[in-house]
């Protein structure tokens, strides 16, 4: 039987019994996080996203911590985007202390940060990808992902959590060498995955080399990721069209990052309110009209490749010196005042409000983190949509539970 | 020039609710707050929408400024961190409307009708301070487990237990 043409099926609300569930914490579509769930044949009528269930009190253990102390726990919200939760930190402090960083610093500040970024990003991938049952996917980020890794490592000595960053600079400069045994790795998965041989020139053990080889792989790679999964048909038809967020709905409900630019806002802090060096970089801003769940994840694409551009431009341009203004001692006592700082994490806007009253800890403290600015949107969304589509609708948010309980 | 842009919006609300803004902190490239009278803040926060476009709230900061050294006192402030999209002008700048509350009876109008998206960032405060918003579609625990029955914990009294 051939048809005609697709017939769009409509669901609607009957009026018959309704059905109220939980949708998570426990369902691994949805990590720690539950939705409360009421249908009507297979139709969401309400929803109720109900966060919390991994909430550790962050705010309140910074006002027990000193100002270097707090670092490591700030990161771990979003361990893979440490950067991005502790970068804005040290931008407010640095405020309140009335310092400027030195230019090495605000390069290995970039550099890290988007490496983080593109680590996150690739970790979203996989995860959209096996939820939508496409395990290829996730197995591909992952695996690819560990180049990147390995850079973060070498520069901050950890994969990631690497409480790098401290107020006034970073914690240790990027070093020259890549140990033989990587380089000896890289060319092996490289060969494996592009079919041919690096170039002698490419595949060096100086560091900067090293890092323009891998972010040249992984442009490769992302031609691979385009073909297999977001032209995929399995990926295609579980996304397109689902979950449109108009751009007045996303300027309202005040959603940040690749959700924003997705509805067609050209916004991104580190174009808007630059910060470190991303004012010496030149990138795009990826933006899509649709608003739909394949334009989050395409704006989400389109990102890796700009932060590629960025890191490379970093490398290349970086500047000899300092790398940070000078050895702190593990307590510091920060200027009373208030101050408000922002920077562009992986998943969006975070923001930090800090009052300090002269001593050695903060007085109070305020992260706002973009994954909690998502629960409007996630409630808007799926409100209206089928059973069916909540996975697809959870993912192209880029929602992460830990991030927004804090 | 978007900072200066902020100033003159403080102005001009100084200029038209008067007695309403109490007081106000601006040091650019740092921070720019309005305290405004918990009464009017309906008023204020309708004009800085229709007015000078700030169309969404990026979060609600509640603070116990009961043991700050100085300028502290039995209050709660409450502040919304208004962004706005609309004008390119103001898109490096974020404005803080603030309210102070008391700290007995800490009670003040919700602002979910005129930004929806302050709608589970004043759940929060409602959570961690004990800020009770009139209006508010929702008002109920979002990250404490249901069952919590301590003084909320962000309040300066609330003792983290095992660390004091």
């Amino acid at each position: 039987m051939v048809l005609e043409g697709k017939k769009k099926i409509e669901v609607y609300d009957t009026g018959g019994p309704r059905l109220t569930f939980s949708y998570g914490p426990q369902h691994p579509g949805t990590g720690h996080f539950r939705m409360i769930v009421t249908i009507s044949g297979d139709t969401v009528v309400d929803l109720e996203p109900d966060p919390g269930f991994v909430h550790r009190g962050e705010e309140k253990m910074a006002e027990y911590k000193t100002w270097i102390t707090n670092i490591p726990h700030l990161e771990r919200p979003a361990i893979l985007d440490a950067a991005g939760m502790v970068i804005p930190y040290c931008l407010t402090v640095e405020k309140l202390m009335d310092v400027e960083i030195p230019e090495r610093a605000k390069y290995l500040r970039t550099i890290v940060a988007e490496l983080d970024r593109i680590a996150s990003h690739l970790y979203w991938f996989s995860l959209y990808g096996v939820f939508l049952g496409h395990t290829t996917m996730f197995l591909w980020c992952v695996s690819d992902r560990e180049f990147i890794l390995d850079i973060s490592q070498l520069i901050t000595g950890q994969r990631f959590t690497h409480a790098y960053y401290v107020p006034g600079g970073v914690r240790n400069d990027a070093p020259k060498q890549v140990p033989k045994g990587l380089v000896k790795e890289f060319k092996y998965y490289y060969s494996r995955l592009i079919g041919k041989e690096p170039s002698q020139e490419e595949l060096s053990e100086d560091f900067n080399k090293y890092v323009l080889a891998v972010t040249h792989f992984m442009d490769l790679r992302l031609d691979h990721y385009y073909e297999m999964f977001f032209n995929s048909e399995i990926f295609l038809e579980r996304v397109r069209n689902i979950g449109v967020l108009k751009r007045e709905d996303a300027i309202k409900l005040g959603v940040p990052g690749t959700t924003l630019r997705a509805s067609g806002v050209k916004y991104d802090t580190r174009v808007n309110d630059p910060y470190d060096a991303y004012p010496f970089l030149k990138f795009e801003i990826p933006v899509r009209n649709e608003g739909d769940c394949y334009a989050r994840a395409i704006v989400g694409y389109q990102e890796i490749r700009e932060s590629l551009k960025i890191i490379r431009q970093a490398v290349e341009q970086m500047p000899e010196g300092p790398f940070k203004l000078k050895q702190h001692p593990v307590v510091i006592k920060v200027p009373k005042g208030e101050a408000l700082g922002r920077a562009e994490a992986a998943r969006g806007e975070i923001i930090y409000y800090i009052v300090s009253d002269g001593t050695d800890k903060p007085y109070r403290l305020r992260m706002i983190t973009p994954s909690f600015r998502l629960l409007p949107a996630l409630k808007h969304l799926t409100i209206g949509a089928r059973i069916a589509d909540i996975p697809p609708i959870y993912w192209s948010l880029n929602y992460w539970p830990v991030e927004a309980d804090r | 020039m978007t900072w200066e842009k902020l100033r003159k919006i403080i102005d001009d609300v100084k200029e038209k609710f008067g007695e309403d803004l109490v007081r106000e902190v601006y040091v650019e490239g740092k921070i720019a707050k309005i305290v405004v009278k918990k009464e009017s803040i309906v008023e204020v926060a309708t004009y800085l929408r229709d007015t000078h476009k700030f169309d969404h709230v990026k979060g609600v900061t509640g603070v116990d400024l009961s043991r700050l050294r100085e300028g502290g006192g039995p209050y709660i402030e409450v502040l919304y961190h208004l962004g706005s999209l609309e004008d390119p002008e103001l898109d490096d700048v974020i404005l803080n409307m603030s309210v102070i509350l008391d700290i007995e009876n800490p009670m003040m109008n919700s602002l979910y009708s005129i930004w929806p998206s302050v709608e589970f960032h004043e759940r929060e405060v409602y959570d961690m301070l004990g800020v009770i918003f009139n209006g508010h579609p929702k008002l109920e625990r979002i990250l404490l487990p249901e069952y919590w029955m301590d003084i909320p914990p962000l309040r300066k009294e609330y003792k983290v237990p095992g660390r004091e």
